[in-house]
């Protein structure tokens, strides 16, 4: 049966009910905002009164049999899945429910180290063991690149047992590894093929951009469809392929999901999956042009180096997306943490991080010209103010990690806290990395070495927002007792 | 047949016009843009629904932009106009034989064709020799600018719409880079009477603040902006809006103006005492 894409089944039930003017004696208590005032003057009526329960008109996510189920297979055409789910609790749940429906306690699961603490985080719940493929470096940028097909080849010949390949489709910086080829990799040797999209729903609404995951055949992705794709945030996809059993994947997702999914974020996916199937295309092609428009020009100020396709090496950099606006700054002897919090404090432009040499700025559909005029300009104006010897600036290095114990052990050991300059040598019980881009640095069961410290306290230094750690200030670690 | 057009100043607040007829009404890729005859104030332009300018009081705008800052520079032979699509600024500025050159950014073509049909009280002189028009953000433009001008006039719209980028710390930071060793730039500084207009003058003149060394605003009065008091910003590099002032070197040039006279340039820098508090207010300790 051919769906129609016009169609937001969720929005339309939403807009439906309204009109039947329903009494609640059912949950939100703030019925329909009469209880909460002051949330209506924040939200608005219409908002707070879309805010409503699971009910038979409005089916229910943990369980669908009507509109969200319509939904799910509208999502499911659009990006062509054979079944999509819709989630609320960020891309984190739909990255972490993709992990646990592959692998348990003792398997294994290739992937690289540059991926989200998402990723980490369904090991530590799960069990399973890392089995990490050292992403290629970009030496000048000094940023993580995808993976070498050989060096995933590699991974799974030594470790034949192990259940799946992930791979992060793209990075934050927009960099993708091969994905079709390590598919067929991963399908050869009997493992599923999941993928990170966290940052790449325009990948199946755009052209001249990286394949997506499931055109790639790949098993599973998440799908950030709040980042890219205009939904609201916190809201998601799951899709899955053929060979991954639909019912499986739910009882995956309802162990940690809420049973009270916002509509608000239900119908924010609906109507923005529409508008992605109806006008992806061009809107894409545009924000393609303004990215474009913005390297040229960020090129042409000098200093900074705005990244794109000149990159593509054919196998760790096989594909760049070109509507990320990545940009080097080291050669102005600025890190992108220090550009970052200029733009923000002295021109009131808010971008979406910088890291030790480079920031990125997040450019989607809803931006215009106007805005890349203000971001061009101030970069220029932070060059003609701040610029200075690039000397004695390092940039970020990928170190390689030193995996003693599976992040499940290491989480849940016998710990102990140390001021963090005592725990050179030591192995790591918690996560520790800058956010964003929420890359961990350390990984429980990771042993901590003297290059990390020094990174950990250089990053302090510029600026840069540390996370993970019970102490959240960043001065004493938990490790393992007894050391290992 | 009762025909009026109305603008509000305030959400409470509004201030209407009898018109006679609208000769035009056009929708631009910025903004849109209408034309109407009016028996009092004359031809007017609107902008998004905000009258732009009057053929009755247009000159105190204009005169006041222009005049002030060219009394105080002794040599000012390169000026660049952000905005001004009705050309008021630029006839004002033709009127100097010893500018060579102006270059105009305009960021909406559309706004100059439509004045130039409608309003030849203002757009008279875009087509003098010296002038040179150039479609495009100000900001780009100014961006590729350095050591440039003696001059700057930012004649820009409100700063909600596609003005908004004028009222930025980068734009003005790249005009003071685009200005040579004592150049002055001039800017339209919104109101400080209503609320929403002083905060946008107060956000203007904060970021002017961190830019330049040195910057004033100055004063008129103009019946059709929200509440009759308008201000400009006059930063600086080098000279002194009152001490450079060279009266007898502005009235030998012999131009005739209707609000401006070197007597007034005087008066207009002494603000009331609520404005300069507004504008203390977001100055640097001292």
């Amino acid at each position: 049966m051919e769906l129609n894409q016009h169609r937001a089944p969720i929005y339309e039930a939403l807009e439906k009910f309204q009109k039947m003017r329903v009494v609640p004696f059912d949950v939100p208590g703030h019925k329909r905002g009469r209880g909460n005032p002051e949330l209506v003057e924040l939200l608005g009526q219409k908002c707070v009164g879309m805010d409503v329960n699971s009910m038979k008109p409005l089916d229910n996510l943990c369980h669908p049999v009507s509109v969200i189920r319509e939904a799910e297979d509208l999502a499911a055409d659009a990006f062509g899945a054979a079944h999509a789910f819709l989630m609320v609790g960020g891309t984190t749940s739909a990255v972490q429910s993709m992990v646990l429906s592959v692998v348990k306690a003792g398997e294994k699961i290739i992937l690289p180290r540059n991926v989200h603490r998402s990723v980490l985080g369904a090991l530590v719940l799960c069990g399973a063991i890392p089995v990490y493929v050292n992403p290629d470096c970009d030496d000048r940028l000094g940023i993580p690149l995808g993976m070498r097909v050989s060096d995933v080849e590699e991974a799974i010949r030594l470790h034949p047992d192990a259940k799946a390949v992930l791979v992060n489709n793209p990075t934050y910086y927009g960099i993708c590894s091969n994905l079709r080829e390590i598919v067929k990799l991963a399908h050869t040797y009997g493992m599923y093929c999941l993928a990170d999209e966290a940052h790449g729903t325009h990948f199946y609404f755009g052209d001249g951009l990286p394949v997506s995951a499931m055109a790639a055949g790949a098993d599973m992705a998440a799908v950030s469809m709040h980042k890219s794709g205009g939904s609201l945030t916190q809201s998601s996809f799951l899709l899955t392929g053929p060979a991954m059993s639909e019912g499986h994947v739910r009882q995956i997702i309802n162990l940690t999901q809420t049973t009270s999914g916002s509509y608000l974020l239900l119908s924010s996916l609906d109507i923005s999956r529409r508008n992605l199937a109806i006008r992806g295309r061009e809107s894409f092609a545009r924000v393609i042009e303004l990215a474009e428009y913005a390297r040229r020009e960020i090129n042409a100020i000098g200093g900074y180096y705005a990244f794109a396709e000149e990159l593509v090496n054919g196998d760790s950099i096989f594909a760049f997306d070109r509507t990320k606006l990545s940009v080097h700054t080291l050669d102005m002897g600025l890190a992108g943490i220090e550009v970052y919090d200029l733009l923000r404090d002295e021109y009131d432009i808010q971008i979406e991080f910088g890291d030790l040499g480079n920031f990125l700025a997040y450019l989607s559909i809803g931006d215009r010209q106007r805005e890349v005029e203000r971001l061009v300009g101030a970069l220029a104006e932070i060059k003609r103010r701040y610029c200075r010897s690039s000397l004695e600036m390092i940039s970020q290095e990928y170190i390689a990690p030193d995996v003693a114990v599976s992040p499940h052990a290491a989480f849940y050991a016998s710990k102990v806290s140390l001021p963090i300059e005592e725990t050179e040598g030591m192995v790591c019980s918690e996560f520790v990395m800058c956010y964003p881009p929420g890359i961990p640095i350390l990984a429980p069961g990771e042993r901590i070495t003297r290059q990390i410290l020094d990174y950990i306290r250089y990053a302090k230094e510029k600026g840069c927002s540390m996370t993970g750690p019970e102490d959240a200030g960043i001065n004493r670690l938990n490790v393992l007792m007894g050391g290992i | 047949m009762e025909f009026w057009f109305s603008e509000l100043h305030t959400p409470n607040v509004k201030l209407s016009i009898r018109v006679d007829r609208q000769l035009y009404s056009g929708h631009s890729e910025f903004q849109r843009i209408d034309v109407f005859d009016s028996p009092e104030f004359g031809r007017f332009l609107a902008l998004d629904g905000y009258m732009m300018l009057t053929e009755k009081d247009e000159f105190i705008y204009h005169e006041m932009i222009v005049h002030v800052p060219m009394a105080v520079h002794p040599h000012v032979r390169r000026v660049l106009v952000i905005g001004a699509g009705d050309g008021g600024v630029i006839r004002e500025l033709c009127r100097y034989d010893d500018i060579e050159q102006i270059d105009m950014v305009e960021i909406d073509p559309q706004v100059v064709e439509v004045c130039r049909e409608y309003l030849p009280q203002t757009a008279c002189s875009l087509d003098d020799p010296r002038v040179k028009i150039y479609y495009e953000d100000g900001l780009r433009f100014i961006r590729r600018c350095e050591d440039l001008y003696d001059l700057i006039i930012v004649d820009s719209t409100d700063p909600f719409g596609p003005g908004e980028g004028l009222f930025t710390r980068e734009f003005y930071g790249n005009c003071f880079k685009a200005l040579r060793e004592d150049g002055i730039m001039v800017n339209q500084h919104e109101s400080p009477f209503y609320d929403q207009d002083a905060i946008a003058m107060q956000r203007a003149h904060q970021r002017i603040v961190e830019s330049f060394p040195f910057s004033r605003v100055y004063q008129a009065h103009i019946p059709t902006y929200p509440s009759g008091h308008w201000l400009f910003g006059f930063s600086t590099k080098k000279y002194h809006p009152l001490r450079d002032l060279d009266e007898k070197r502005w009235n030998a040039r012999g131009i005739k103006c209707r609000y401006y006279t070197t007597t007034l340039h005087k008066g207009a820098f002494y603000v009331p005492a609520y404005v300069e508090a507004l504008l203390r207010d977001v100055e640097p300790e001292r």
